[in-house]
C-alpha cells in the first residue's frame, strides 16, 4: 500500500493532482522556493525559530478541549474541540504565515503579498509582515470586503494595503488571480504567502507541513487525556489547510476516520455551493490540478457559501487525491445547517465559532448522536466568529432572539 | 514517428515557411493577437479574415478562459466579452476552420490556458485543432516541467509548441525551456502580465541576443508593445513582434461591430508599416 503520508513526489504530484502549472516567469522562483524550503526544514536553527514564534507569538500549543455540554447535547460521541481559534489573530492561518515569512526572510524578500477570502489569512499575513518589518499587500474580493469589514480594518491597522478585486465575482478565486498577476510583475522582491494547501508545488506540501502542528499536538493531547487515538476527525474545507493540518499526522493510522466538510451553500443540486469534490471535476487552476467547480467548457464556475473563507471553486490537490484514495470521507453542509451549528456552539459552549468552523460542527451535529459514548471525535475549531457578527446578524435576521 | 509520416497531407510547416519567406525579405513578422469570439463569433471571423491583408504575418488567437491569470485588464475584458458572446472551445476551433476556408498561407497559433484544453480532452483537442488548421500552441500555464501533458502530444500531431522565455529565465534554466520548443520562441519582454508597461528596448535586445546564442528558432517579442514606433524598434533585432492588448482595446472602444473590424485592421496596417519601416533603417 502507498504510504499516504509520504506525498507528494519530486514533481509535486499527489497521484495525478498537484503539479506546477504556472507561467514561465514564476518557474525559477518556485524552484528556488522549493530548494530553500527543503534546506530550511532540515535546518535546526529554522526549526528553533519556528518553534519559538509558535509558542511565544502564536500561543501554541492550542488546547484540546473536552466539549462536555456539546457532548451532552448530542448525546453520543465524546466531542473534543481543537481550539485553533485561540491562536493569535483568531484562526489557524497564522501557523502557516509564521513559517512562510521566516522563509521569505531567508530568501531576502522584502515585500509580501497574499490573497484572502474571509480575511483571516489576510490578517495573519498582515500581522507577520508587521512583526518582520516587511511591506504587505493583500488582495481581497470586493464582495468579501463588503461582508468582512472588521477584518479589512484590522489589516489596515496592521499596516497592510488592502486592494479590492472587482473582476469575476469579486471573491477569493479572483483575489488569487490578482495576487498571481502581482507576483509575476514583482517577482524579484516579492514573496507570495499562499493561505491554503493549494497553488503550485511546493505550496500544498509546505502549507500542510506548517499546519501539521495542529495534528501533532492533537495526537499528543488525546493520548494524554484519553490514553488512545481518536476514532474520528472532523474539519471544514475551503482550500483545506486546517483539515490537512489536522489529518496529516494521522493518515497512517487506519483506525482514525477522517471527515472533510465542504461548503454546500444553498445545496449541491442548486449549483450554488463551494463543494469542489461533491460537485466538481478535475481541472487545472492557480498552479495545480485538482477538483474544480467548472462547466463543460472548462470555464470556472463561481462558488457560493455563506462563509467567505470556504467560498473557493477548488480544493487542495492532496485532498483531491485522498478523496480518490478513499482515505478521507468528504461531505457537504449547507448554509442553513452551518448557521444552526454556529448558534448551537455559542449557546452550549460559550464559544463563537467562525462560520467556516461551524460547517464542521454541523457535521458533528449529524454524526455524534448516532455514535456510541466511547467514540472519540475531534473537531477542528479553526477560527473564531468575531469577524462574522455582521453577516451572521444579517442572515439570522428576524428569526434571531 | 514524426509528424510528416503521421499526417503527410497536413501542412505542418506554415510557420517555418512564413519565417523563411520573411527572412528572405529581411524583415520581421508582425504577430497579431485577438481573442476568439470577441466581441462575437461573426465579428471575430470578419476580423480574422481581414488580418492577412492588413499586414499580419502570423495570427495568434486567444482561447477564452474565465481565469486568465497572466493577462492584464485589456485581455481579461476581451475574454469576458467572448465568453458572454457564447464562445466555447468548440466554437474557437470552428472559427479557425472557417478562417482556413479562405486563407491557407498565414500561420495561426492558439494561445491560452490549459484547463479548457484539459476539459475538452487533450487527444480530442489536438485532433480537432490539427484538422481545423492550427499550426501552434502557446499555453501559458504549462512550463517544461509538464511537457508530457500537451507539448509532446502536440508534436505528435504536427502542432508546434511555442515556449515562452522571460526575464527570469536565466542561463541555468534556458536549456530546459528550449528543450522541446518548436515553431518559434516567444520572448516575454518584461516580468508582468500582458498589456503592461512599455518594454526597455536595450533589455529586450540583450534577451533576444541570449536566445539566439542557444537556439536557431525564430525569436518573437511580446508584452507591452502597443504602437508602430515600438514595433519598429523591437523589430530591428527580433524575428517577430507580437501586439495584442492594443488590438483588443480597439475592439473595446469601438461603438459598432463594423467599427471594431475597421479599428483592428487600421491599427494592424500601421503596425505592419512600422515593422517594415524598422527593417529599412
Amino acid at each position: 500500500m502507498t504510504d499516504l503520508s509520504m506525498q507528494p513526489d519530486a514533481h509535486g504530484m499527489f497521484g495525478r493532482f498537484g503539479g506546477r502549472f504556472v507561467p514561465e516567469t514564476l518557474m525559477p522562483l518556485i524552484n528556488e522556493l522549493q530548494a530553500e524550503y527543503d534546506t530550511a526544514r532540515q535546518d535546526s536553527e529554522f526549526q528553533r525559530q519556528l518553534a519559538y514564534f509558535q509558542r511565544d507569538y502564536v500561543g501554541r500549543p492550542s488546547p484540546l478541549y473536552f466539549a462536555e455540554r456539546l457532548t451532552e447535547h448530542f448525546g453520543g460521541a465524546r466531542i473534543y474541540l481543537k481550539r485553533e481559534e485561540l491562536n493569535h489573530t483568531g484562526a489557524h492561518k497564522i501557523n502557516n504565515c509564521i513559517g512562510q515569512i521566516l522563509l521569505a526572510k531567508r530568501m531576502g524578500k522584502t515585500r509580501i503579498i497574499a490573497e484572502t477570502g474571509a480575511g483571516m489569512h489576510g490578517v495573519a499575513t498582515a500581522t507577520v509582515a508587521a512583526r518582520f518589518g516587511m511591506s504587505c499587500v493583500v488582495y481581497m474580493g470586493a464582495a468579501d470586503i463588503e461582508r468582512q469589514q472588521p477584518n479589512v480594518f484590522r489589516m489596515k491597522l496592521l499596516g497592510a494595503e488592502v486592494i479590492p478585486v472587482t473582476t469575476g465575482t469579486g471573491t477569493l478565486k479572483d483575489a488569487m488571480n490578482e495576487a498571481l498577476r502581482d507576483w509575476v510583475t514583482n517577482v524579484d522582491d516579492t514573496f507570495y504567502i499562499i493561505g491554503t494547501v493549494a497553488g503550485p508545488h511546493p505550496y500544498p506540501a509546505m502549507v500542510r507541513d506548517f499546519q501539521a502542528v495542529i495534528g501533532r499536538e492533537t495526537r499528543a493531547q488525546i493520548l494524554e487525556m484519553e490514553g488512545r487515538l481518536p476514532d474520528s476527525l472532523v474539519a471544514c474545507i475551503g482550500g483545506g489547510s486546517n483539515a490537512m493540518g489536522l489529518f496529516h499526522p494521522f493518515l497512517a493510522d487506519e483506525s482514525v476516520e477522517m471527515i472533510g466538510v465542504e461548503a454546500g451553500g444553498k445545496g449541491i443540486d442548486t449549483g450554488m455551493h463551494a463543494a469542489s469534490l461533491s460537485g466538481g471535476a478535475p481541472g487545472v487552476l492557480h498552479g495545480n490540478r485538482t477538483y474544480l467547480l467548472q462547466g463543460e467548457d472548462g470555464q470556472i464556475i463561481d462558488a457560493h457559501s455563506i462563509s467567505a473563507g470556504l467560498d473557493y471553486p477548488g480544493i487542495g490537490p492532496e485532498h483531491a487525491w485522498l478523496h480518490e484514495q478513499g482515505r478521507v470521507e468528504y461531505v457537504s453542509i449547507t448554509d442553513d445547517e452551518a448557521l444552526a451549528a454556529f448558534q448551537c456552539c455559542c449557546r452550549q459552549e460559550g464559544i463563537i465559532p467562525a462560520l467556516e468552523s461551524a460547517h464542521a460542527l454541523a457535521e458533528v451535529a449529524k454524526r455524534a448522536p448516532t455514535l456510541p459514548r466511547d467514540h472519540l471525535m475531534v473537531v477542528n475549531l479553526s477560527g473564531r466568529g468575531d469577524k462574522d457578527m455582521i453577516s451572521g446578524a444579517q442572515h439570522l435576521g428576524e428569526n434571531f432572539q | 514517428m514524426n509528424a510528416a509520416t503521421e499526417s503527410p497531407m497536413n501542412d505542418t510547416t506554415r510557420l517555418d515557411e512564413r519565417f523563411a519567406t520573411l527572412r528572405a525579405e529581411k524583415r520581421p513578422a508582425l504577430v497579431t493577437y485577438v481573442t476568439a469570439g470577441d466581441p462575437d463569433f461573426e465579428t471575430s471571423l470578419e476580423i480574422l479574415e481581414g488580418l492577412p491583408a492588413a499586414g499580419a504575418d502570423v495570427i495568434e488567437l486567444g482561447m477564452p478562459f474565465s481565469d486568465p491569470m497572466a493577462d492584464g485588464p485589456a485581455i481579461q475584458k476581451a475574454t469576458l466579452r467572448a465568453l458572454e458572446g457564447g464562445q466555447t472551445m468548440a466554437r474557437t476551433l470552428e472559427l479557425v476552420h472557417a478562417f482556413r476556408q479562405r486563407e491557407s498561407q498565414t500561420p495561426l497559433v492558439l494561445m491560452g490556458y490549459y484547463n479548457p484544453i484539459y476539459r475538452y480532452g487533450v487527444e480530442r483537442f489536438l485532433e480537432d485543432a490539427a484538422r481545423a488548421g492550427v499550426d501552434g500552441l502557446i499555453v501559458v500555464d504549462l512550463p517544461p516541467e509538464h511537457d508530457d501533458e500537451l507539448c509532446l502530444p502536440a508534436k505528435r500531431h504536427g502542432i508546434a509548441f511555442i515556449r515562452l522565455a522571460t526575464p527570469t529565465t536565466d542561463a541555468k534554466r534556458l536549456p530546459r525551456v528550449l528543450d522541446n520548443a518548436s515553431g518559434f520562441l516567444y520572448c516575454v519582454s518584461m516580468n508582468g502580465v500582458t498589456g503592461g508597461r512599455e518594454p526597455v528596448v536595450q533589455d529586450v535586445e540583450r534577451m533576444v541576443g541570449q536566445l539566439r546564442e542557444r537556439s536557431r528558432l525564430p525569436v518573437a517579442v511580446g508584452f507591452g508593445i502597443r504602437n508602430a514606433a515600438q514595433a519598429a524598434a523591437i523589430g530591428r533585432f527580433s524575428d517577430a513582434v507580437v501586439v495584442g492588448s492594443a488590438l483588443v482595446e480597439a475592439i473595446d472602444s469601438a461603438e459598432t461591430r463594423h467599427g471594431a473590424v475597421q479599428a483592428v485592421h487600421g491599427l494592424v496596417r500601421e503596425l505592419a508599416a512600422g515593422v517594415r519601416r524598422g527593417a529599412d533603417t
